[in-house]
């Protein structure tokens, strides 16, 4: 038997057999009897007329069952896909959500857009085919620059979004904004890219759909972070089908960050196609149409105005983007440059005024969404940069101007100039215990040291704000959200004591089965390994919202705590009956049911199996011993932190060595810490890729896609990445029940400001964009001759 | 269609096969052994590894037939039994896998380092490791199950 009280506990991860020894079930992994294969033929042209597509030889190669373009979608009236999150510009109006057809009609809109869909026996047969489609394309000349394409005359991208302007948003006041900065002593401007990155899940995009004609039910297997949210895109907006009649499930899922939130084209086909055909239809993405085709992150142009007074207290923050949607707007696109970044231009500053403006544009590119931080990466590069940079300007300690400008720990809940209210943090102790782990005061020397080597040396701070568990509902409604933002989880003992957990969160890596097994083991008794979770289908979970923006915790852990607490209400009932004690007098704890004062006490176990055979049971009430709760959250909840990186440059090839990491968050209370650092690394990980290697590159002329491989792509390889020194500090969260904030996130946010700070300092320089490869570094060395000698 | 012969897991399986198959397609689709992956097109990634003969080897570089005759391990036949491998009991005890999808190329990466190898150092382990990528972990936590499943494979 397992021990109890595993809150806080590094427990080993229950899912991890089943991986270790090959026996993970992926999408891919999935075949159904008689199943097709479906292949799509992509356009090769960023942005072109389709003229005519010939498939009579492809139809007549070997194991063609069909092949599909978008004329017969049109016809059997499927809808485009669609943007669930309607952002209302400055003029009021919505934005602006051109059709999105999951097979282009009239035109193709960027490289890798789908043309046609071949269904064969087998993939190979599939491939083949599609090589013999012949199509007619007016070519076009693309709109593929975020600036350019905002320029007159700028070729456009849909007819419907004039100026390739899909809204022009402002958030905040800008009268107070400018009268801050009216009377400022000291104003710094940064200039930066946020680089446009790919998710790249190791585990490609994949659907298997099938129609069982019997019972008219069609369900698909898919690589999903919320199976029920894809149910209702589906449903209520692409086929008009009734929701009872489709399942979808989210079995093991390979990786996310974001990128597997959306409805995206191939598997709306495969669906579709299945039903068409009336055969299970498969589809798995190769890496090279995940480069084209799964929806990147960032791609912000932002030029920021940091307005103080002569010592350095922030007066106003003024923030001016472009951010790229790509060539159509993907499922939540909208949210992320708007709510989901400029809400959060506070950080962790009692900066009393700021004013954000935000131009979200359409090019002839990949859709840009939400990708590991969506939006809070973004407002955390532009708050830290510019914060360094003043301290830098101000000619003082970096670490210094944060303390002069924290939002002080006793000052929660704190009501930001951006509407949010920060829940709790203690953002001063965060920075001193980062400082005290990296022995910030000991930098001087080591960069002298490194400067006798002739290395550069430099150091930088980033101090970020998350925001999880995006909510109350009605608030994001209000915002323009088609969905609410609660959480839902099921708790059923089963008769003989075990229990079955099932919950509307999502794990794609984050060990759900763990930790919601220790927090169910915790509150109620029952060992770990009698716990199973259950996640990610449709036909056995609640309605449920499923994982993204570090919510799983939070709100999913929250909506499962109250349901065990509906049980425990409920089981005082049944074990008071059979103590023949007032209910009141009972009470719960680690398992039991007693009644104080005696010796009298019944174990759940005994009470679970009284609910399923009552033949001694309270009249009144209900049998069985199942509870459903749903959870929507008072407010978000911010976690916080700081990490510090320091780097060592070589000036002779510009490589940038990490040469320590330290990150100090503060996630609240932690359930299992193993689970919470490994979050961290693999965030710090991703924050690291985007500063040092990552970046998605087109040919601004052709529209080509310069980087769709692993051999043009640079991910973070195990020698790029160093080891990381992670420690936390833990204040609760006040308004969930678990005092729990949400971790998965916060390395992405932190990591690119802290490093790109880093490489500045050690540059003397902040004219260096990210990703600061070698090359980039070795010419900015070039250009600005920096001193080695410390100061 | 070709015929191919081989020892996988122990066990003597022949197909026939169109000549351009894989042997990762081989494992997956003509042996159902799902737990050998495909992440990439170019030979990058490692989520396909397996042992080819005692050596690790990315399975999407190479055709089933040259395989033919040859002994092959996948990640379903590390295990001895119900006794897990070092090394898969190395990745639990140290988190070293999230969503799992690079962990069978990656432990069996691992293990053929560890054969060349039994006392790798972490800069070691990560020079090794180039031709596995996993998006996840940040490899902090598969830098120490080597170390750890390098002690225990002593
Ligand atoms: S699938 Fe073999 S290296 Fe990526
Ligand atoms: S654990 Fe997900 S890719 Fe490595």
């Amino acid at each position: 038997m397992t021990e109890l009280g595993s809150i806080g506990k590094s427990v080993r991860r229950k899912e991890d057999y089943r991986f270790i020894t090959g026996q993970g079930h992926y999408t891919d992994d999935i075949n159904r009897p008689g199943q097709a294969h479906a292949y799509f033929l992509r356009s090769p042209h960023a942005f072109a007329r389709i003229k005519s597509i010939d498939i009579s030889a492809a139809s007549a190669k070997p194991g063609v069952v069909a092949i599909y373009t978008g004329k017969d979608m049109a016809a059997d009236k499927v809808g485009g896909l669609i943007c669930g999150w309607t952002v209302k510009g400055k003029d009021g109006q919505p934005h602006k959500a051109p059709r999105h057809d999951a097979i282009a009609v009239e035109c193709v809109r960027h490289v890798g857009d789908q043309v046609a869909v071949v269904i064969a026996e087998t993939y190979a047969q599939a491939k083949d085919a599609a090589e013999a489609i012949e199509v007619d394309y007016e070519v076009l000349k693309p709109a593929i620059d975020l600036r350019d394409a905002l320029k007159p005359g700028a070729p456009q991208v849909h007819a419907d979004a004039p100026g390739n302007l899909c809204y022009d948003w402002d958030f905040g006041d800008k009268a107070a904004t400018d009268a801050a900065f009216a009377k400022a002593a000291h104003v710094t401007r940064v200039e930066l890219l946020n680089n446009r990155l790919s998710p790249n899940p190791m585990e490609p995009r994949s659907a298997v759909a099938e129609y069982d004609r019997g019972t008219d039910m069609t369900t698909v297997y898919v690589t999903s972070q919320n199976p029920h949210v894809l149910r209702l895109i589906l449903c209520a907006f692409v086929f008009g089908l009734p929701e009872h009649k489709v399942r979808v499930v989210a079995p093991d899922v390979g990786g996310g960050f974001g990128s597997k939130i959306f409805n995206y084209p191939e598997e709306t086909v495969a669906f579709w196609a299945a039903r068409k055909l009336r055969r299970p239809v498969k589809w798995t993405s190769d890496r090279s149409e995940a480069f084209l085709t799964d929806a990147h992150g960032r791609d912000h142009y932002t030029i920021a105005h940091l307005a103080m007074d002569k010592d350095g207290k922030f007066l106003g923050l003024k923030v001016d983007t472009l951010a790229n949607m790509g060539a159509y707007l993907s499922t939540f696109a909208s949210a992320v440059p708007t709510y989901l970044y400029a809400l959060l231009l506070a950080g962790q500053y009692t900066t009393p005024a700021i004013y954000a403006e935000v131009k979200a544009v359409f090019t002839n590119t990949a859709p840009v969404d939400a990708y590991r931080g969506a939006g809070r990466p973004e407002a955390t590069y532009v708050v830290e940069r510019i914060v360094e940079a003043a301290a830098r300007e101000l000619k003082l300690d970096p670490a210094e101007l944060r303390r002069r400008n924290f939002i002080a720990a006793d000052a929660f809940p704190y009501q930001t100039p951006v509407a949010c209210v920060y829940d709790s943090g203690q953002y001063a102790l965060t920075l001193s215990e980062a400082q005290k782990m990296i022995d910030y005061a000991g930098f001087p020397a080591r960069k002298a040291a490194s400067a006798k080597q002739g290395k550069l040396r430099g150091i930088g701070i980033s101090c970020y704000i998350e925001a999880c568990g995006i909510a109350p509902s009605a608030v994001v409604g209000s915002l323009g959200a088609g969905v609410g933002l609660w959480e839902s989880a099921k708790i059923r003992f089963n008769p003989t004591g075990s229990v079955c957990v099932y919950t509307g969160s999502h794990s794609h890596g984050q060990g759900h089965e763990t930790t919601f097994a220790q927090l169910v083991s915790d509150k109620l008794g029952v060992p770990i390994d009698q716990v199973e979770v259950v996640h990610g289908d449709t036909a056995q979970i609640p309605m449920g919202m499923g994982t993204y923006g570090s919510r799983s915790l939070a709100v999913g852990g929250s909506a499962i705590s109250k349901a065990a607490d509906k049980l425990i209400e409920k089981g005082k009932k049944i074990a008071a009956h059979l103590m023949e004690a007032s209910p009141a007098d009972v009470s719960y704890g680690n398992g039991v049911f007693s009644v104080a004062g005696t010796d009298k006490s019944v174990p759940m176990a005994a009470v679970a199996f009284t609910a399923y055979v009552p033949h001694n049971y309270p009249a009144d009430l209900e049998p069985g011993f199942e509870e459903t709760a749903f959870y929507d959250p008072a407010n978000f909840t911010f976690p916080s932190g700081c990490h510090i990186a320091e780097v060592e440059i070589d000036p002779d090839t510009g490589i940038t060595k990490i040469a320590n990491w330290v990150a100090v968050d503060d996630f609240g209370n932690v359930i299992n810490p193993m689970i919470v650092e490994g979050q961290v690394h693999g965030g710090i990980a991703q924050g690291v890729g985007q500063a040092l290697l990552e970046g998605v590159v087109y040919d601004t002329e052709s529209g080509q896609l310069l980087t769709g491989s692993f051999l043009d792509y640079t991910m973070p390889r195990a020698d790029d990445l160093p080891s990381y020194n992670v420690a936390m500090t833990h204040t609760p969260c006040p308004h969930n029940p678990l005092g729990v904030k949400g971790c998965g996130e916060a390395g992405a946010i932190a990591a690119p400001a802290a490093l790109m700070n880093a490489i500045t300092d050690a540059l003397g320089t902040e004219a260096i964009q990210m990703p600061a490869t070698p090359l980039k570094v070795w010419q900015t060395i070039q250009s600005h001759k920096p001193a080695l000698a410390a100061e | 269609m070709t015929q191919v012969s081989m020892t996988v897991n122990g066990k003597t399986v022949s197909r026939d096969v169109e000549p351009r198959t894989l042997l990762v397609q081989f494992l997956r689709e003509h042996l159902g052994l799902t737990g050998t992956h495909v992440g990439c097109d170019t030979s990058q990634c490692g989520a396909c590894v397996v042992h080819v003969d005692g050596r690790s080897v990315k399975s999407c570089t190479i055709l089933a037939a040259m395989a033919n005759g040859s002994q092959v391990t996948t990640i379903e036949g590390l295990a001895n039994g119900d006794t897990l491998h070092p090394m898969q009991e190395a990745f639990r005890d140290n988190h070293a896998l999230q969503c799992g999808f690079c962990t069978p190329g990656m432990i069996m990466s691992a293990v053929d380092l560890v054969n060349r190898n039994p006392n790798p150092s972490e800069e070691t382990i990560r020079h090794e490791l180039e031709g596995n990528i996993c998006r996840c972990t940040g490899y902090h936590n598969i830098v120490k199950a080597v170390q750890a499943g390098a002690q225990a494979m002593k």
